[in-house]
């Protein structure tokens, strides 16, 4: 039973998507290590991270889409999932730096030095264990996830206020790590990592290896979410997006629908943050920042939501530009990216992915079936 | 004038008894420089009994080191410096007496326990002057520093006081002094009942210092009145407490009443609504600037000008943004959220583009500045401004709403979109004149803050997640709701301040909010009813 | 009066107010198992709150509602009042309208509802001869794949009283279920709804009047949240007050 839920969820589109990720995985550190420098197939370490730190986004991206373009709940705090990931990992690569910090502490990083602690605080205890980081990194954001989704659905918070309420969520976590005694690290957060399980994190290989994971972990996604979406759970998923109160008299249960989707995209997310934090070198309280969620959010919707590959192609598209645009343009990058939000939401709503299907039924003159459409707020008639 | 003269010469004459007549000061002013420390001591009490309005300067440019012999001459001198040289002036009359080098001058010295003696002297001399400020200040010196020798001293002039703020000051020395003294049992208790009575934290302040000193038998008295004026001062804490509260209630009612109507009322999303405060404080500076460079007359007043325009301005971009954008998104509300989040970042760009990305300074006009005190309240003139500017703007909106066509177009727009229509309203333009209110009004509570916020490209990114949760706190659709919840907001942050420190106050309030929504998703004042979707 | 455990469906006493308006007012009905009962009534005379007591959307200020005799509806949640075995049909019908047909009727069908046996459950073929079956009584066997947005009006009724019927439900509340109906299809969806009632409890809200009298059974008149009238059609329509209030002089 379990392999025909597999097999059903591993369907053809999703197969051809995570064979070419597979590939990539497998070119790109190839290029990097075995192709020599000057050859222009080669590619440098820094591109490797580069677009190693689009596929986290990208990561980010497609748990964003399970919750908003499957099951309707427009997240504006989901990069606070990435970073609890990304901290979770910070506080691993953290304790491998040893006594190579400033202060050649061979307990205490460098920055709990400067502030005068005696003891390492509780929580970090065990991060000097791969494995205890890795269970961090699932379950912080998870429980945080579990938390507030069991509260918020339960008492059926939906459409705006649920945005908001998210969004707050990620505001009051930002206040919490910028403040020193929260024992994070404060503004600066955590950096001047050295080692991940031994290798230098700075090491062609290793940035190759990271480079590796990540896209291994984005195929893993794009798996876990196609078989999530194709059952039909996924089928309750759309239905609880499309008209939730229907779905509630068939006897389902969108509260625990809803609440399975956010946690499992939150787990996504903090994996993806983990897998970012070494590869861009630091993790600090601006990734808590409610801006960074509303543009993981039109990732998804510049690529299109609901599909599997909208929001893999957006992520990347948006920060390909964004690096291109940043690079040659700096003062306008802010109006292309807000031009982006203001085109894609009145011209484009199912984003690049769904255009092609939204020219064709132009042509057709059939009109779109109205599937995106939000819980309203105007009252019900 | 006279009076005064003459009833401060009967008090000197009093307080040295010794002397039969006034001295001639010239004699007592040079034994300053002669001999050791005790007989400099001999020659200050000897200057300051002879009760010359010029002593006290003398006395204190001897303390300030200011006082020194010329060896050339072998007269004292004042000297100050000036470049390499010194330049010197007569100590008795100020009269210029030319240049001098160092070699030439020899300072007289004190030491710490003559600086203590002058200071005391200084004290009692300037308790009698016939200037009221100087009196002002002696007596609030004596207060400090009071000493038993000083009784009689204070006695006199507490008699002789005729403004009645230094009578009072000097009324609070004779009682702390009544407290050290051997005055009977009862007089230190009405001693300390009159301390009490003032209910400062100055006399707070004076028991605790009192306490350290007292006897045995008048610590439990002056213990249980400490107690009472803390038991008073806590309520006047509280009441600070909840003035800080409802001033940045009022920032807060300002930023979100805007939103109260674009959310509230017409059900919009608006995450460009923080920028439209920041046009507003934008247009401030705009205005102030312009003014101050072409007519600097009017630069006091420019908020007044400033007001209008911007309302007008941000009013005028509010209608653009709805007929541009906003429209073809009604009915979808995440749409809308996210295109306007697209607005706010285009906005601030802009603004960074036009005016930089540093902050810009706006100044507060002089009915603006300063501050009074309440009681033991501290009241800053720009705070009670603000908070009279928000409730009149609450208010103005209010009848607006509830009084005006247009409010009630509006209100039947929201309640039934359809039927209003059919009833021949324009519901387009009751909806683009909707939301160019709620952008007016944000655009007001942005020249507000420029008042007290820092004028930046960020200023309304600051305000938006705030504004939001008030209004859906105080429930959506319900200006009230607005008014209670921005108020209640305010109060409770500002009363957990003290325990726990800005920031941990704001998570804990962001943390209670998201608890509150979800025990009550529809906020404080929620619509009931049929017609409200689940 | 008829004992509680012997009804499907008993309502007493109950009432609702919404800011004043009092939109049921001391409410009694009773339905039997295995009967069918049509609520005529007018505009604003609490049918829809009605339902929307039974199915725990609207919470009564007072009265008792039970279910089968024993079950006390009023502290219950949607889903678990579903689950119960009460199947609701919309006033405009709600139909999962990005979802083709079939995976409509997959959604209402009666298997567990939780997380993960949705997750992992696997079409049986005894749940496919189903869906197949109830596809063919309402008519839309040849459209099982289209998505649900596509269907014409009368179609997404049809559908949506598909899933009631894949609900397997003991009660079936269904609201005006013929309006923009055509003739023929009122009739057929008139028997579909009396061959229904063999098996089971139907509550039936519909004005047009021609569809009550082919439903032929009890009809309670409603006005402004209190039962009016009981009887048959005949008896319903004669009544002096039921002519007064609704249907006109």
């Amino acid at each position: 039973m379990l392999t025909k839920v597999l097999l059903t969820g591993f369907d053809t589109k999703a197969r051809w998507l995570i064979g070419l990720i597979l590939l990539v995985a497998l070119l790109v550190p190839a290029l990097s290590l075995m192709v020599p420098q000057g050859n222009p197939l080669h590619l440098d370490a820094y591109v490797v991270t580069l677009f190693g730190k689009y596929l986290t986004y990208a990561i980010l991206a497609l748990a964003l889409d399970l919750v908003w373009g499957y099951c309707g709940i427009l997240s504006l705090g989901h990069a606070a999932f990435f970073a609890l990931g990304g901290y979770g990992m910070g506080m691993y690569l953290m304790r491998q730096i040893g006594a190579r910090g400033v202060y050649a502490n061979p307990v205490l990083p460098d920055f709990m030095v400067f502030l005068n602690y005696k003891d390492l605080p509780w929580f970090w205890t065990g991060f000097d264990l791969w494995w205890v980081a890795v269970l961090a990194v699932l379950a912080v954001p998870g429980l945080v996830a579990f938390g507030f989704g069991w509260l918020a659905f339960r008492s059926r918070v939906t459409g705006v206020y649920l945005s908001i309420i998210t969004q707050a969520l990620t505001y009051a976590l930002l206040l919490a790590f910028f403040r020193n005694d929260l024992g994070m690290g404060g503004n600066n957060g955590l950096t001047d990592f050295k080692d991940i399980l031994g290798f230098n994190v700075q090491a062609p290989e290793t940035r190759a290896a990271l480079f590796a994971a990540t896209a291994l972990l984005l195929a893993g996604s794009i798996f876990v979410v196609s078989v999530i979406v194709n059952s039909k759970l996924g089928k309750v998923m759309i239905a609880v997006r499309d008209a939730e109160s229907r779905t509630r008299f068939l006897g389902w249960r969108p509260e625990n629908v809803k609440l399975f989707a956010f946690v499992v995209s939150a787990l996504i997310a903090g994996l993806a943050g983990a897998l970012y934090v070494p590869q861009v070198g630091i993790i600090n309280p601006g990734e808590f920042d409610p801006g960074n969620s509303i543009e993981a959010v039109i990732w998804v919707a510049v690529g299109g939501r609901g599909t599997l590959l909208g929001p893999i192609v957006g992520a990347l598209l948006v920060n390909l530009g964004k690096t291109v645009f940043t690079g040659a343009l700096p003062d306008y990058w802010l109006f292309a990216l807000g031009g982006l939000f203001v085109v894609v939401t009145l011209f484009m709503p199912k984003g690049i992915v769904g255009l092609w299907a939204q020219l064709r039924r132009r042509r057709a003159k059939t009109p779109a079936p109205t599937v995106d459409r939000a819980p309203s707020l105007e009252p019900a008639e | 004038m006279l009076k005064r003269c003459l009833a401060v010469l009967m008090l000197l004459l009093f307080a040295a008894p010794a002397l039969g007549q006034v001295p001639d000061i010239a004699p007592l002013v040079t034994a300053l420089a002669k001999g050791d420390f005790a007989e400099r001591d001999a020659a200050i009490t000897a200057l300051a009994q002879s009760g010359d309005a010029r002593v006290p300067v003398i006395l204190n440019a001897l303390v300030a080191g200011a006082l020194f012999v010329d060896s050339r001459t072998d007269t004292i001198v004042r000297a100050e410096k000036s470049g390499d040289a010194y330049t010197l002036t007569n100590p008795l009359d100020a009269a210029p007496l030319g240049d001098a080098q160092k070699s030439d001058l020899e300072k007289i010295k004190v030491n710490n326990a003559l600086r203590g003696k002058i200071k005391t002297l200084i004290g009692q001399m300037t308790l009698l002057s016939p200037d009221r400020a100087t009196r002002l200040s002696a007596a609030q010196s004596v207060l400090k520093t009071a000493s038993l020798d000083m009784l009689d001293l204070l006695k006199s002039a507490h008699a002789a006081e005729a403004d009645p703020e230094i009578k009072a000051v000097m009324a609070l020395s004779l009682e702390v002094l009544t407290l050290k003294s051997d005055a009977s049992l009862a007089e230190k208790t009405s001693a300390v009942d009159a301390i009490v009575a003032r209910q400062s934290r100055a006399a707070q302040t004076i028991l605790l210092t009192a306490n350290e000193t007292a006897a045995d038998d008048v610590k439990p008295l002056i213990e249980a009145g400490i107690a009472t004026l803390s038991r008073t001062l806590g309520v006047w804490d509280i009441g600070q407490n909840i003035w800080y509260g409802l001033s940045l209630g009022s920032v807060l009612l300002l930023a979100a009443i805007g939103l109260a109507i674009t959310f509230g009322v017409m059900g919009v999303i608006n995450m460009a609504h923080g920028e439209m405060v920041m046009l507003g404080a934008y247009t401030t500076f705009t205005v102030q600037t312009v003014l101050r460079t072409s007519l600097p007359g009017l630069a006091d007043y420019s908020l007044l000008f400033a007001l209008p325009l911007a309302f007008l301005f941000t009013a005028a971009c509010g209608i653009i943004i709805e007929r541009g954008i906003i429209r073809w998104l009604y009915g979808r509300p995440l749409e809308t959220l996210l295109a306007t989040w697209g607005l706010s970042l285009i906005l601030q760009q802009a603004v960074r583009t036009v005016f930089g990305p540093t902050n810009r300074l706006v100044d507060n006009p002089s009915w603006m500045s300063g501050a009074f005190q309440l009681g033991e309240l501290v009241i800053t003139w720009n705070r009670l401004w603000i908070v009279i500017f928000a409730l009149v703007v609450f208010l103005v909106l209010l009848i607006a709403l509830n009084r005006t066509p247009l409010g009630l177009q509006m209100r039947a727009v929201t309640q039934n979109r359809r039927m209003a229509s059919a009833m021949g309203i324009r519901t387009p333009f009751v909806d683009a004149l909707t939301f160019g209110l709620g952008s007016g009004i944000a655009g007001l509570a942005g020249v507000a803050l420029s008042q007290i916020d820092n004028v930046s490209p960020n200023l309304g990114q600051g305000y938006i997640i705030d504004s939001f949760m008030v209004v859906v706190f105080g429930g959506v659709g319900n200006l009230f709701g607005t008014l209670v919840g921005a108020l209640s907001l305010g109060v409770a942050n500002k009363f957990m301040e003290p325990y726990l420190g800005a920031v941990v106050a704001k998570i804990v309030i962001l943390v209670l909010i998201i608890l509150f929504i979800q025990r009550r998703p529809r906020g404080l004042f929620a619509l009931k009813g049929r017609f409200v979707e689940s | 009066m008829t004992e509680k455990h012997e009804t499907m469906l008993y309502l007493d006493g109950v009432s609702v107010s919404f800011d004043g308006f009092r939109a049921l007012n001391n409410l009694s009905i009773i339905v039997h198992p295995n009967e069918m009962l049509a609520i005529i009534g007018p505009n604003g005379a609490g049918k829809t709150t009605m339902m929307d007591i039974i199915t725990g959307k609207t919470r009564a200020d007072d009265g008792e509602v039970y279910f089968n005799g024993t079950i006390d509806l009023s502290k219950r949640s949607e889903a678990e009042i579903a689950n119960l075995g009460i199947g609701r049909k919309f006033q405009k019908p709600t139909v999962f309208e990005s979802q083709s047909v079939r995976d409509n009727l997959v959604l209402a069908l009666k298997t567990s509802r939780s997380i993960f046996s949705a997750l992992f459950y696997t079409e049986t073929d005894a749940d496919g001869a189903r869906i197949d079956d109830i596809l063919r009584t309402v008519r839309l066997t040849g459209r099982a794949e289209a998505l649900a947005a596509d269907l014409s009006h009368g179609q997404k009724q049809w559908l949506e009283i598909g899933m009631l019927l894949a609900q397997d439900p003991k009660l079936l509340l269904v609201d005006e279920p013929v309006a923009g109906m055509t003739d023929s299809e009122t009739a057929e969806t008139a028997t579909l709804l009396r061959d229904i009632a063999k098996t089971r409890s139907v509550v039936v809200v519909e004005h047009d009047m021609s569809f009550v009298r082919a439903l032929n059974t009890r009809v309670v008149c409603l006005a402004e949240g209190t039962v009016l009238a009981e009887g048959s059609l005949d008896q319903v329509s004669a009544n002096p007050i039921v002519i007064e209030r609704y249907l006109g002089r």
